[in-house]
């Protein structure tokens, strides 16, 4: 039963969170440390072992180049694309990472993909659920972006199946919100979801009916969230402190880093206060002070979320409504709790939004929700059922670099559509297919993609060969491909791949890789352990034969006991923990009487009998060893 | 060396010709047949079965027989989305995500074809641009990529300019010339911004008046529809004629609006 429980995953740019559906309502599960947002930063430890969370986020300042947060803003992205997010990001690649290649990011001395960052941090929600259920979690829903593209979603997708878990639907966060917040509501309208997170902004319009959540429209940009906020207060202390104080502190990564906490901290602090203090110690013991009114913040970030109006506006517009129309409108995301942006979205929507779910929240319950409805329901989500649609057309390109859109932005997903293309060459025997997403109407300005070719078309004259291109956009948003030559009935089933994704044999790889080390860290932690416990015993064995005990036994007795100490020390030089742990075992067992003698009857008989199982109960290495413990230290 | 890049679609239709290729070209209405539930066995099975509300094998139908309709253009929309969300209960992915792997597949491909078929046929302008593909028309869809690839390929657009619009359309293009030009030197003439603005009000209100008109021509053709059903032969004379006025209807309609949608970018420029 338990183990088919299916988790809601928010995977987000700056916290995640799981979250299940507990009888009637979705809670979210808190990890270790009682707190239910896992920042979505990860870091090295001196181990080389990678930690996530709270503990990472310590590392950003100490060890900045160990750690790296927001790697959601490289999902499913290629180099070209990220010159932007370089600028402001302290993001290091690895230097030999070539054009068209999956990103890999270094930390340390290790280099990482950005699905691998994503699949470190969803192992920790994974293993928050597992304690808290005390039991394997294999399967989950992911919310990502409304606005995500095909290699944004693959990526996330390819995450999941790195960290072990079966990824059973990919949902957006803004129609995920919407559910946590209808869920005790039942209403029908039409709703308006304003989703300003930390990287990513979505809007999302949806009509609500007995239970059917059908999203009209979508919109969106994802690269503008409270990331943007925080790199505009950085880069304006970065100047200040170098015009007062003259130090360029830009190379810095420590100071950017601790300039950031603080500029992060004060953005928080201004939607509760009027005025705020800057204090951060620089390099050097100077200080860098600075006072901010929220007017002044206000007047900052004015440009910043001025760009949520444009998708608005346009979201509206695709549905054909007016903000009149609109009934209620709900704030999802951590941005959302800004005073200003709550000023903005009522001027948009001629209406007070609703607050009364905690924006930081309300997406990963609402993937709980999804996931129940998913597993088959419950009494609470009876009924529900989310209709969504894909944010961005899809296209081929034609001749002339023109794109050919085949299905159009807000269609309702799943959603098919078929084209019949032709050769332009007398006996062409391969044809290029080149897969598009986007709005603009030449080729180089939308997204690429997948390339694929479609090949061994019998030799034809131009224009003769028919193509039939099968485009299908399953529920999770993600695209499935495949093109047929109908005169010679030439089949090519393609797996669209990402241009910038990783291949379904590079994920199995990570996800061995993954397993490997989990197996490798095991043992060596067990070799270590054993090696620790049998130098403990032969400590123990050195003492007792210096005691007066020793010369109560029996010269094949002490043989025997001689034999096996060469033993485990011979083993214990090996790598074998299990023949270490025998020998141990055989040890402690030949030294039972020698340790009864050196005892008082009192203790001889509480052991007696005990030293063999305690050792092979495997209690923990650590767990003290009896002879070793009780007699001699 | 890289194989050339497909050349374009042999129809240059819009993206809801999805279903076409897989049904015969026939004016007559064929009811979707009913099968038995692969799972239970019960009779009467069409995309899930009543019985035991499993997803049933997807058949290859057009839009209008997937919904049990006959190829009418009137239509209770109202109706159509009440049969779109009951069948959306009983078809999505997330509701039979527990179902074996050739069911989630089927499931699949009957709620996009499920969703296809609303996204058409709810629509006014694409219901009838289907229907006419249905009866074997090759619609010039004078989209601004076609207007893009012609260009970028050399080859001459074919316009279709309605001959009592050529007058306007010229007077029209001059003007927004003129304001092109206005804009690139950094100038601004209110009067014609204004002038054009009412033209543009003109033609969206031409684009309304068409709609009316093509409701108009959905009566003549369900009646014709209609009297095939109840026996009546109709000519193959007869259907051309309906067929073709609706036809120079939405070419018209689609000349206009791209007229319009050229006016806004400039305008909004």
């Amino acid at each position: 039963m338990s183990t088919d429980r299916i988790v809601g995953i928010d995977l987000g740019t700056t916290n995640s969170l799981v979250a299940f559906m507990q009888g009637e309502s979705p809670v979210v599960i808190p990890g270790d440390d009682g707190s239910n947002l896992v920042p979505s930063v990860v870091a090295l430890d001196s181990n080389d072992q990678p930690v996530v969370g709270n503990a990472a986020r310590d590392s950003l300042i100490e060890t900045p180049e160990r750690a790296v947060y927001s790697i959601k803003r490289l999902m499913g992205r290629g180099i070209d694309d990220i010159q932007e997010e370089l600028k402001f990001f302290p993001f290091r690649l690895a230097e030999d990472l070539q054009a068209g290649e999956v990103l890999r990011i270094k930390l340390g001395d290790k280099t990482y993909t950005p699905p691998e960052i994503s699949a470190l941090i969803l192992r920790q929600l994974k293993r928050n659920a597992e304690r808290f259920f005390g039991a394997q979690v294999t399967k989950a829903v992911i919310t990502v972006p409304a606005y995500f593209n095909d290699a944004q979603r693959q990526a996330t997708k390819d995450a999941g199946r790195i960290a072990g878990l079966e990824v059973l639907r990919l949902v957006n966060e803004p129609t995920a919100a919407s559910l946590a917040y209808g869920l005790d509501k039942k209403q029908n309208g039409i709703i308006a979801v304003y989703d300003l997170g930390g990287g990513t902004f979505d809007i999302s319009v949806l009509k609500l009916h007995d239970g059917i959540f059908e999203v009209i429209t979508t919109n969106g940009d994802t690269h503008l969230g409270g990331d943007d906020i925080d790199n505009l207060l950085i880069a304006i202390a970065l100047d200040d402190i170098q015009g007062d104080l003259g130090l360029d502190l830009r190379r810095n990564a420590e100071a950017v880093q601790a300039i950031r906490k603080a500029v992060i901290e004060a953005k928080i602090a201004l939607s509760s206060q009027p005025t705020i203090k800057l204090d951060v110690e620089l390099p050097g013991g100077k200080r860098y002070l600075r006072e901010i009114t929220r007017e002044q913040f206000e007047h900052l970030i004015q440009p910043i979320i001025d760009r949520t109006v444009g998708p608005c506006k346009q979201a509206l517009k695709d549905a054909g409504l007016k903000p009149e129309q609109i009934d209620e409108v709900v704030l999802v995301g951590g941005s959302t709790r800004i005073p200003r942006v709550r000023t903005l979205v009522k001027e948009l929507f001629h209406r007070e939004p609703h607050t009364d779910l905690n924006p930081d929240e309300v997406v990963a319950l609402g993937a709980a929700v999804q996931a129940d409805i998913l597993g088959g329901g419950s009494e609470a989500t009876e009924n529900m059922l989310l209709l969504d649609v894909t944010p961005l057309s899809l296209g081929i390109e034609v001749a002339g670099g023109v794109t050919d859109k085949i299905i159009l932005r807000n269609s309702t997903i799943p959603a098919s559509a078929t084209q019949h293309y032709t050769t332009q060459i007398d006996g062409q025997a391969n044809v290029a297919i080149h897969v598009l997403q986007g709005e603009r109407e030449l080729a180089k300005d939308c997204r690429s993609l997948a390339r694929f070719d479609l090949k061994g078309i019998p030799p034809m004259a131009a224009g003769m060969a028919r193509i039939e291109v099968k485009f299908l956009i399953d529920a999770n948003g993600i695209l499935h491909v495949s093109a047929r030559e109908q005169r010679s009935g030439k089949e090519s089933e393609i797996q669209v791949q990402p241009s910038y994704g990783l291949t379904d044999e590079q994920v199995e790889g990570m996800i061995l890789d993954s397993f490997d080390s989990a197996e490798e860290d095991f043992r060596q932690r067990q070799v270590i352990e054993a090696r620790n416990e049998a130098a403990t015993i032969l400590a123990a064995l050195d003492k007792g034969k210096k005691s007066p005990a020793w010369g109560h036994l029996t010269t094949d007795e002490k043989k025997k006991i001689a034999k096996m100490e060469k033993a485990l020390i011979a083993v214990k030089a090996e790598d074998d923990y299990q023949a270490i742990r025998k020998a141990i075992d055989d040890l402690n067992q030949g030294t039972t009487r020698l340790a009864e003698l050196m005892m008082d009857s009192a203790v001889s008989t509480a052991l007696k009998g005990k030293t063999m199982d305690e050792a092979d109960m495997g209690e923990g290495p650590t767990a003290p060893h009896p002879v070793a413990k009780a007699e001699f230290e | 060396m890289k194989p050339p890049a497909v050349v374009g679609r042999i129809y240059s239709r819009g993206c809801f010709k999805a279903m076409t290729n897989l049904t015969a070209i026939t004016a007559k209405h064929t009811p979707q047949e009913t099968r038995s539930c692969w799972s239970c066995g019960a009779a009467g099975a069409v995309h899930f079965c009543e019985a035991c509300g499993k997803v049933q094998r997807p058949a290859p139908v057009d839009y209008f027989t997937f919904f049990g309709l006959p190829r009418k253009l009137n239509l209770d929309v109202a109706a159509l989305e009440k049969d779109f969300y009951e069948l959306s209960r009983k078809l999505h992915p997330d509701l039979n995500a527990r179902a074996g792997s050739e069911e989630q597949e089927w499931s699949l491909q009957q709620s996009s074809l499920l969703n296809d078929a609303y996204r058409t046929l709810k629509d006014p302008i694409k219901r009838t641009q289907y229907l006419l593909q249905l009866e074997g028309v090759e619609l010039e869809e004078q989209s601004k990529s076609a207007t893009e690839q012609a260009r970028s390929t050399g080859q001459l657009k074919k316009q279709i300019v309605p001959p009592d619009l050529l007058e306007e359309v010229f007077e029209l293009n001059m003007q927004l010339e003129e304001l092109r030009m206005q804009k690139k030197m950094g100038e601004d003439d209110p009067a014609l911004i204004e002038e054009i603005g009412r033209q543009k009000l003109e033609l969206e209100e031409k684009q309304e008046a068409l709609l009316s008109e093509l409701k108009n021509l959905w009566q003549m053709w369900d009646g014709m529809i209609q009297r095939e059903q109840n026996g009546q032969p109709v000519s193959d004379e007869e259907r051309r004629m309906q067929r073709d006025k609706m036809v120079d209807l939405l070419n018209r309609r689609n000349y206009i609006r791209n007229l319009v949608r050229d006016v806004s970018a400039v305008l909004e420029n």
